[in-house]
Formats: structure tokens, sequence, C-alpha cells
């Protein structure tokens, strides 16, 4: 009698999967992102290419460095650290000095998410967090704009960008003013609506034609990349949709108490960094709640601060802190937001 | 259609849509498998009290002879399922794992296997009482997989209205069609079994859920259902995991059986189509639980099919029966969304065992070297989840071994372990392996 003898593999129940795994959901983003890659370099030239390439690198270092430090499993592979990096960039001015990028990179990813345990475990945005800390440390040069489509942008560097650690800074202003076919102010369509209440027209805040931070200015393009992962179901359409609803009707709100001071709905979705955060940063799974209520409340308070921020703070932007204050409250919001178990008897004080 | 389509549209929320696989075995005819040479049968094949031997070593018994019996109202006897003698009464290895008090069986070749035992009784004239003891002088218990005795299953308990006899005939895993087959070919048994069913629990009606990929099985029993309007028969929309009997008495009555509670709390008892096929076919002859229909497939088997298989055949000798493509890796008893893997082919078939599986690394149905990673709170595993519980929260819990918390805040003792979750978690964290860990700790700690 021959002898049946496979070699067996004991697993657990199920034995079936379905679905993306996580560093294909990840690989799917950065394939979303490297149009709007591309588009920041088309509008501001070969600095931002740099930028990006310098952005990343620091962080995807930083990620295998701490791994290595720790002894713990390498994480490259998971493809996270290089979506933080590019989303970093994307925040930045198109001409912020390549060291000052270096060093949020590299806070993104110690401070923002090594430190908290990896992947799964930061509480925070860690792209924002690193956003957030050069803000404070580089005030100056995070608010220092340059114009879109300038001529020779993709053979000379703006002058900012090669600026050396801590000596004084190139002027860029006088290099704006040479290269701006029009009178360059400096101001994103934001200041100049906040600061001299001219509102930029939409096409071309959908087009993304405007100076802004690298990634941000192309609401359009951002639209589509972001309506790609939703339609692939690698993100949550119902964080953009809500953060954008709860933006609209906020502003409108405003607007219609005062027309001349408010901006209108659809410049404030359109303007900033509201369709990238919205999309991009505020999806991101591990800051936001997984209940299916809590996922609209997240989004919606995010709407909402960022219009209050903008209309009332000292910044002319306010979606970095929206979503990071949203990212604080996700716990919270989740531990409120529990679904109703089926069968589920009236609620009692167990605990 | 009318009215009748329209309540049948209805469909729970959540679930998965698994592949069905279902297309090599469920046109094919039941077929018997032969008699192993040695069976082993243990003593806790189903829920509750293990049986008491009542046979002694190197004792002749004919197939059908009780060889173990109840031990209380909680347990059900064993059969012989075959003519031969008792070789021994020792540990075995199970399925299960850990080795259990098993009766092992030496078959006499030259038997012609006939069934002598059992005398043919008079069921219309027998007290609802009398039916509950003769299905548990059957040895029956559920063989839709859970292996509870099937007698305690048709006791209302104390305080409960019982309405509604609900016939479980969804069969939502993939690969699995013995109840399909037994629906199509059996159907007489069947509509019998629901009968006496019906009448042992005091219900004023039956109704008969089949998920609409089996529209053969729907259109045999339509055609012979009983003129008294007691039993009735509706499809359900195909989605996994129907077949859970919470999820089956939402979609056809409406009506949700408190958390933590039973059925019969809403006036319904259920029971799956093919232990009540058996109880139709056994109870009016007398007759025990000796074999039952079990589906055999997977891209590892040469001839996949539902074959009649005597209770307690090994596993080795059913593969060499069927043939193997060689290098299987993984040998499912059960589907593939709730069945175990098995570490040994030298356990037996059991009361409970619904299929047998067989995976060959050619053919492989995951990628085996699927990574895990942390939570990434993605929230599919809620989305997945039929009863609505937090699979994630929970999983995140049980990495840190709160145990008690996912008992007391998180609904851990409502999950069934239908493997929603995670089917897809991109994480390909093992929750439901989690689950079934936090579950025993608590038991411990309860106990």
């Amino acid at each position: 009698m021959s002898q049946v003898t496979p070699r067996i593999e004991l697993r657990t129940s199920p034995h079936l999967h379905e679905g993306p795994s996580v560093d294909q959901i990840m690989r799917n983003v950065v394939w979303a992102l490297l149009p709007i890659c591309g588009m920041a370099v088309y509008t501001f030239g070969v600095s931002v290419l740099v930028l990006v390439l310098v952005v990343v690198a620091t962080c995807l270092l930083t990620e295998y460095a701490f791994s290595v430090f720790s002894g713990a499993q390498q994480t490259l592979g998971d493809y996270s650290a290089l979506i933080t990096g590019v989303l970093l960039a994307l925040t930045l001015p198109p001409g912020f000095p390549l060291w000052m990028g270096a060093v949020a990179g590299f806070v993104a990813i110690a401070l923002g998410k090594v430190l908290f345990g990896g992947l799964g475990c930061n509480v925070f945005n860690p792209a924002l967090v690193g956003r957030a800390f050069v803000q404070a440390a580089f005030p100056v040069a995070i608010t220092t704009w340059t114009p879109a489509l300038a001529p020779g942008r993709f053979l000379e560097f703006i002058p900012s960008s090669l600026a050396v650690p801590l000596s004084q800074a190139p002027d860029v202003a006088q290099w704006s003013k040479q290269v701006s076919v029009d009178a360059f102010s400096g101001a994103t369509p934001l200041a100049l609506q906040k600061f001299e209440s001219i509102v930029s027209d939409p096409l071309s805040l959908a087009l993304g034609l405007v100076p802004g931070s690298a990634g941000e200015t192309s609401a359009g393009l951002i639209l589509i990349c972001g309506l790609y992962l939703a339609l692939r179901r690698m993100l949550n359409w119902r964080i953009p949709v809500a953060v954008l609803l709860s933006a609209a009707v906020t502003a409108a709100a405003f607007h219609w108490f005062d027309p001349g001071r408010y901006p209108d709905a659809v410049f404030v979705v359109l303007s900033g960094g509201l369709m990238l955060g919205a999309w991009f940063m505020a999806t991101d799974m591990v800051g936001s709640p997984v209940t299916p209520a809590g996922v609209w409340i997240f989004g919606a308070l995010i709407g909402f601060l960022t219009v209050i921020i903008r209309l009332f703070g000292g910044l002319t932007e306010g979606v970095m802190y929206a979503i990071l204050l949203a990212n604080a409250a996700s716990p919270l919001i989740d531990a409120i937001t529990q679904p109703r178990v089926y069968g589920e008897r009236k609620r009692t004080n167990r605990r | 259609m009318g009215l009748g389509h329209f309540l049948r549209a209805r469909v729970f929320a959540h679930g998965v849509h698994t592949p069905q696989n279902k297309d090599v075995t469920n046109r094919l005819p039941v077929r018997r498998l032969p008699f192993a040479s040695r069976m082993i049968l243990p003593l806790d094949q189903h829920i509750g009290k293990p049986s008491i031997p009542i046979v002694n070593v190197r004792q002749e018994v004919v197939r059908g002879e009780p060889l173990a019996r109840a031990d209380g109202f909680m347990s059900v006897p064993i059969h012989a399922p075959a003519t031969g003698m008792i070789e021994s009464i020792e540990l075995m290895p199970t399925a299960r794992g850990p080795k259990t008090m098993s009766i092992v069986l030496r078959v006499h070749p030259g038997s012609n296997q006939e069934v002598l035992y059992g005398m043919p009784q008079d069921i219309d004239s027998m007290s609802p009482e009398e039916i509950i003891q003769a299905v548990q002088d059957s040895g029956l218990v559920g063989l839709g997989g859970a292996a509870f005795p099937c007698h305690v299953k048709l006791c209302v308990p104390e305080g409960h209205n019982v309405d509604t006899l609900m016939v479980n005939g969804c069969e939502c895993e993939p690969y699995l069609t013995t109840d399909h087959r037994v629906m199509v070919e059996n159907t007489d048994d069947l509509l019998r079994g629901v009968e006496i069913a019906r009448r042992a629990a005091g219900a004023q009606q039956a109704v008969i859920g089949i998920e609409d990929n089996k529209q053969d099985a729907y259109e045999a029993i339509r055609a012979k259902l009983p003129k008294d309007g007691h039993i009735r028969v509706a499809t359900v929309p195909t989605k996994y995991p129907q077949g859970s009997e919470k999820l089956l008495i939402s979609v056809l009555l409406g009506r949700e059986v408190p958390s933590g509670g039973l059925p019969s709390e809403v006036g319904v008892l259920v029971n799956n189509v093919g232990t009540l096929a058996k109880l139709g076919e056994l109870l009016p002859a007398g007759q025990t639980l000796i074999e039952r229909v079990v589906t055999i497939a997977g891209p590892g088997v040469k001839k996949p099919g539902n074959y009649i298989i005597p209770i307690g055949t090994p596993l080795r000798f059913v593969m060499q029966q069927v043939g193997f493509t060689g290098s299987a890796q993984r040998v499912i008893l059960g589907g593939p969304m709730m069945g175990a893997a098995v570490a040994s082919l030298d356990v037996p078939v059991t009361k409970g065992v619904t299929g047998l599986l067989a995976f060959s690394s050619a053919t492989s149905i995951e990628e085996s070297s699927r990574k895990i990673y942390h939570c990434i709170k993605c929230g599919k595993c809620l989305e997945a989840c039929p009863l609505h519980l937090n699979p994630s929260q929970l999983g995140l819990l049980a990495a840190k071994r709160q145990y008690e918390t996912m008992a007391e805040r998180y609904h851990l003792f409502d999950c069934f372990e239908c493997g929603c979750c995670s089917y897809v978690c991109p994480a390909g964290i093992p929750l439901v392996q989690y689950f079934r860990v936090a579950k025993s700790v608590n038991r411990e700690k309860a106990a």
C-alpha cells in the first residue's frame, strides 16, 4: 500500500484571504502621489524634484537607521516611510532649503513614527509632525513662496534651495521679482485673500499654477489621484468627503454672514493644502478612527478646524494643525462611537 | 414571484463574498467509500460530556450496535460503523489536537456490512418526549459542523415559546456541497425529518432557508412540500456567513437574537438540513448514526466529490481512496473559512466533519508567507464583521493580553469565529485565532 505522507502545514482558519495587503495599499498610494509630484516639478522646477528626493532619502535612511540600531525588523518594504517622505516634501515651499527638508524628514520619521513604535502605533501623521517641526524651527523659510512657472525653472535652482545651514539665506524676494512675469508679491492665494481680499479665480486654483507649497496647488489633479485610490478601495472615501463638506459648509456660513470679509466655499475648498490634506493625510489609516460613525466625525472636525484657523488664526493655512488635532482626538472619537453590536441589549453600565 | 421575491431580497449587512468553488462537486451524485480495515471512534466527537464505553476489548460487534452510551442529557451514544471486533480502548490522536479516549474497531474483512441493528418504529404514535429520546438514542448530532447533540437542539428551554423551526440549508462555506447534495438527493428524508423535528419542538411552522446559489435544491424541495403548509422553503442571497443561525433568523424572520442569548428567546429553533435529513432517514428505521456525507475537494484531490464515509474512518484511508496530487500542504477538516487544518492524517472522520479539503503547494489558496504587519486601523474588519463587532480593537487588546476587557467591553463572546475579519485584514493579522485564545483564557479564569 502506498503511503500518503504529505508535508502538512498547520495554520488557523480562515484559510482564505482577499483584498490588498498593507504593502500593496501603500504602493498604490505611492503611485497615486507620483502624478502630483510630476505636476509639482512641472510648476516649480528642478528645485522641487531635488527637494522630494532629499526628503524621501532622509526618511528612508532614518527608518533604516532606526531599524538597524534597535535590532528590529527592517520595515522599508512596507512603503510607509516612502509615502511620508513624498507627502512631507509636497507640503513644503518649492524653494525650501534642502538641508531643512532633510531635518523635516528626519523629525517626521524619528519623532512622528519610530518613537511611537513604528507603522500602526503612531498617533499623528508623521509627515505633518515633520512639517510642524520645521514650521516652528524655520518660520521664515516655510513661508517664503516663489512664483509658479518661472522661466528657466528646469535649469536653475531657486536660490534658497541650496542655502548652507546656519548662514545668511539668499534673497529669494529679489530672485522672485526677476523671474516673475507679473509683479510677484510673494503671496499665496490664501494670503492674498486674507490680507488683501484678493480672491483667486477657481480655475487657476484647480489647475494649480499659483504659488504655494510644492504639491498642494493643483486641487483638480489631487482630486483625480484621490478618487483613483478611493475607487480601488485603498482609502476611505468618507474622510475626504466629510472634510471637504464640513469645510464648505463652515465657510459658506461665514461667507453668508459677511461676504466682504470671509471667502466663499469654493475658494476655501480649492485653495491651500485642503485638498491634499483631505485626500492624502486625513486618510492616513493609522491616525483616523476605525468606527463607521467616527470617520465622519473625524473628517468633519478637520474641515471645521481648518476654516476656523484660516479665518481667525494668525496663520494663513490651518490644514496641518486641524489634522494633527483630529489625530489626537481620534482615539476619543473611536471610544464614543463604538458600533451597536448585533443583538446588543439596552446599554448597561458595565465596566 | 411578487411579495415572496420581495421578502427574499433581504440581505444582512457586512459579511464577505468569498469565491464559491462548489462547481466541482455540487453536480456529482453522492458516492460510497469502502470500509477501512480499522476505525477510530473518539468518545468526545460531540459537544457535551464524552460517551461511556459499554463494550469490552476483543468483543464482536455488528454494524449499528451501540459501543458507548450517553453520559446524561448533554451527551449521545456512539455506534459501531462496521461489523468487527473491538481492538482496544485507548488514547488516540484526534483532529482537535490532544489525544482522546477512543474505541478502536478492527473491521471484519469478510462481513457484508449490512445494518442488522435497529427496529423500525412508528414515529406518528410517539410523543415529543419519546421522539427526543429516540433522537438521542440514534446518536445524532448537528452534522453542519458543530456536532451539538441534536436532541438537545430540539428541546425548547424552560420559559421559551417556540413557533418556528428554522432549517438551515445555506451551506455558505466555500467548497462544501454536502447539504446541497443531500437536499437534492434525499429530499424525502429531509422533509420527513423536518416534520418529525417540528412536532417534537412543538413549532407551528418550519422554514427551510437555502442560499440562492442552490436553485436545484430549492426546486427539489418545493416540488415535494406537503400540502398542509406547515413547511415552507425560501431562498436567501448568497453571502458569507449566511449560514450563521443568527443571520439566517434575521434575514428570514426579521428577528434579532439577543447578544449572549439563544434563538429560542425569539421563538426559533435552528437545525441543519443534513442533520434533519439524517433524522428522517434513521428514526423511522430505528437505526443509528454510523456514516455521513463528506465533501472531499480542493486542488490537491484527484477524485473530488461527496462521499458517504463511515464514522471513524482514518483520513489517510480516505485520502488514499480519493487520490492525492502528491504535494499537498494543507489538509482542512470543514470549510476553508472555519475549518481546522489537521496535523496528522492518522485522525478519524468524526460526526461533525463536513468536508475534507486538500491544498497542494502548486495551487496554494494564498501566498503562504503573507506578511503580518501591525494593525494600521484601516477599519476593513469592522466593515466585514456580520455582528458589527470591532475586531481591530479586539485584536489590539489581544496583543496586549487584555482579555478581560475584550470580553467585558468589546463583546468578545458574541464572536462566532466566521473569519470575515481575518479574511479581509490587509495586515494579515490572525484575528480569529487571537479571539479563540482570548475566549479560552477567559473561560479558564471563570472556571
